[in-house]
């Protein structure tokens, strides 16, 4: 009786103390993060009054939203963008991950990861105006090309479209994919892939059936990283992506700020939060099957 | 032992870590269905050898044969060995079943025999009924079993084991050295264990390979080793040993005269004093348990020396004294069963001490 008394005693100072240091956080998510949201979604059930918002409960921004061709259209191809940018980022994530776990010398990891992360030394803007600048009409890719003669005038396919977002989008989160896939591969214990092979795998069985396997974990951190930002970029698609590479957050700055009809916008914006949501549950799903350690 | 083929040779076994000397010229032969040992202090190369046979090291010059096959030719998943690694190296994605059963994807067997296999597998290691559990749910002790389960139901020529006691406590130390031996005649294959551990070698091995900075220094039977060690080094890596200084009187094919500081001049035979440098300036060891001290009443003994008792240490079983020998500088430690009604005696007791030149070994 006494050592439980005491126990819950602890229990409750100990609960107070972690209480108290998340406490500014807290306050911060809740002031600048909670409360906020709470408005997109109430504001997204009333009624656009053009210059002014109704009080009046509706509907009709989620069916516009959802019905309206335009949106759906934007809506998808905001999924596509963010998969398919996925996909690379990860893809060609993994490979620099695995050398710098796997072939670079220890003493040299933090040295690589250093190197890793100097993209964000420079403003993300300024970075995707340099892609505006290499992709250009007159940019780098261009004027080499014409250079040396491979082609006879400027090529104007890979500017101002969904793959120029693809490719801008994919070496901006590229550090973001790398970090907690290479996390997952160090904490791989060395002596798991030699029982690998003493069990009479080749090296690249043991890879499927031991490396990649272990390294899921912080694939899917990495996935869920990289997708649930992209598709609520915006910068990108507007700067690169031209007219048929506008993205769902675009549409939504168009809403609030060209249109001034908040309501439809926060209810693309709430629609758009909720896909997320789905999406990332189903690979948070994915996580838990590939991840059987302790806690899960 | 007669003529047991040969599973694994070492011809002149050289090994390069940049500067470093790893492996210094190793040449020895592991007979088929042997337990050998791999015996030493760590960085003295023994788990650098023993991964030169799994095939993780590659060997800077010399030679591995395995079952009479060049040991270089052959990666290491394709090798006729398997390892049960210090760590345990359990998958931790896998659990008990898949992890015993992981080495056996290539064989193509049905559910069913799989099943029957890794069922097999499980029960020889005491692990029936544990098939289904996550590798993280397991004890040191059940790790290390599915290690072993793991290694053996590919059926090796030859099984690798690094430390694979080191991490248990006592008890289940020795209780798996135990399940270790009975396994290993029970499968028949050739057990080569690494070990810092000199009583688990000698409590274990068929035969022992001492070794020290790269070099194998003596390679024998656990009775030779303790008995007749080569070298003071073995000597005193191996159990306890005292030490006395000695002067060497003569040398002949039939044994050495001795004057033993303190105990006065004795023979040794031939086999006691292995060959070695040609000063008169010798040592001479024996081991605690070859002392005897002569209690009241007890019959003189051919050799006996007076002393006083200087330290005591019981231990239950056993008790251990050291004794300060009169005309001997340094205490020497011996041991006394505690069989009943033989009192323990005091610090400061005078004691007789029988001695026997058949326990002395001559190191020079």
């Amino acid at each position: 009786m006494t050592s439980g008394g005491v126990l819950r005693r602890t229990g409750r100072s100990e609960a107070a103390t972690g209480l108290a240091m998340i406490s500014p956080t807290a306050t911060y998510a809740i002031l600048l993060l909670a409360a906020p949201l709470a408005l997109i979604f109430i504001v997204s059930f009333l009624t656009d009054g053009y210059l002014e918002i109704i009080r009046t409960f509706t509907f009709a921004n989620y069916i516009e939203a959802w019905t309206n061709e335009l949106y759906r259209v934007v809506m998808v191809r905001s999924l596509l963008v963010a998969l398919s940018v996925t996909a690379v980022t990860v893809l060609l994530a993994f490979p620099v991950a695995y050398f710098v776990s796997f072939h670079v010398d220890p003493s040299r990891k933090s040295l690589w990861l250093f190197l890793i992360t100097i993209p964000f030394w420079t403003s993300y803007l300024i970075r995707v105006f340099l892609w505006k600048v290499i992709l250009g009409y007159n940019g780098v890719v261009n004027s080499s090309l014409l250079g040396l003669g491979i082609i006879s005038e400027p090529l104007q396919w890979i500017n101002y479209n969904v793959g120029a977002v693809v490719v801008t989008l994919a070496h901006a989160y590229a550090p973001f994919a790398i970090l907690p896939i290479f996390v997952a591969l160090e904490k791989i214990d060395r002596s798991l892939l030699e029982a690998g092979q003493d069990l009479g795998e080749s090296r690249v069985m043991t890879f499927l059936r031991v490396t990649l396997p272990l390294a899921m974990p912080g694939v899917v951190a990495a996935v869920l990283i990289v997708f649930i930002p992209i598709i609520g970029d915006f910068v990108t698609p507007q700067l690169v992506g031209g007219p048929e590479g506008r993205m769902v957050a675009n549409l939504i700055q168009l809403q609030y700020l060209k249109l001034d009809n908040y309501p439809l916008g926060s209810a693309i914006a709430v629609s758009a939060m909720a896909i997320v949501t789905l999406v990332s549950l189903l690979f948070l799903y994915l996580n838990r099957r590939y991840l059987r350690g302790p806690g899960s | 032992m007669t003529a047991k083929p040969t599973m694994i040779e070492f011809r002149d076994v050289q090994k390069y870590y940049g500067d470093y000397h790893a492996l210094r010229g190793i040449n020895a032969s592991i007979r088929a269905g042997e337990f050998f040992s791999l015996l030493g202090p760590s960085g003295c190369g023994k788990t650098t050898l023993l991964r030169t046979i799994a095939g993780f090291e590659d060997i800077s010059a010399g030679a591995v044969l395995i079952d009479g096959k060049d040991a270089a030719l052959i990666p290491a998943n394709k090798r006729p060995t398997n390892m049960v690694f210090q760590s345990y190296a359990i998958f931790p994605h896998l659990t008990v079943e898949e992890n015993v059963g992981f080495g056996l994807r290539r064989a193509r067997l049905d559910k069913a025999e799989m099943g029957r296999r890794v069922g097999d597998a499980l029960a020889m290691v005491g692990l029936t009924g544990f098939g289904k559990r996550a590798a993280h749910a397991l004890s040191g002790g059940q790790r290390q079993r599915v290690a072993l389960a793991r290694a053996l139901i590919l059926k090796p020529k030859v099984l690798l084991l690094d430390e694979p006691l080191s991490a248990l406590d006592k008890k289940m130390r020795e209780q798996m050295q135990v399940e270790l031996i009975k396994l290993q005649r029970q499968v028949g294959i050739t057990f080569v264990l690494v070990t810092h551990d000199q009583e688990e070698a000698l409590v274990m091995s068929d035969r022992i390979a001492v070794m020290f900075e790269g070099r194998i220094v003596q390679l024998d039977d656990p009775v030779t080793l303790y008995r007749r060690p080569k070298t003071r080094q073995v000597a005193d890596f191996i159990g306890t040993m005292n030490f006395l200084p000695a002067t060497l009187l003569s040398d002949t094919t039939d044994g050495c005269e001795v004057e033993v500081a303190g105990l006065g001049r004795c023979r040794i035979a031939p086999d006691q004093a292995p060959p070695g440098g040609n000063g008169q300036d010798t040592t001479v060891g024996f081991r605690p348990e070859t002392l005897t001290i002569l209690f009241d009443g007890q019959a003189a003994a051919a050799r006996e020396t007076p002393g006083t008792v200087e330290e005591v240490v019981y231990y239950g079983d056993m008790t251990y004294y050291d004794v300060k020998l009169d005309g001997v500088a340094s205490a020497v430690r011996l041991s006394m069963r505690n069989v009943p009604g033989r009192p323990v005696l005091d610090i400061g007791t005078r004691a007789r001490v029988a001695w026997s030149p058949d326990a002395l070994v001559l190191f020079r």
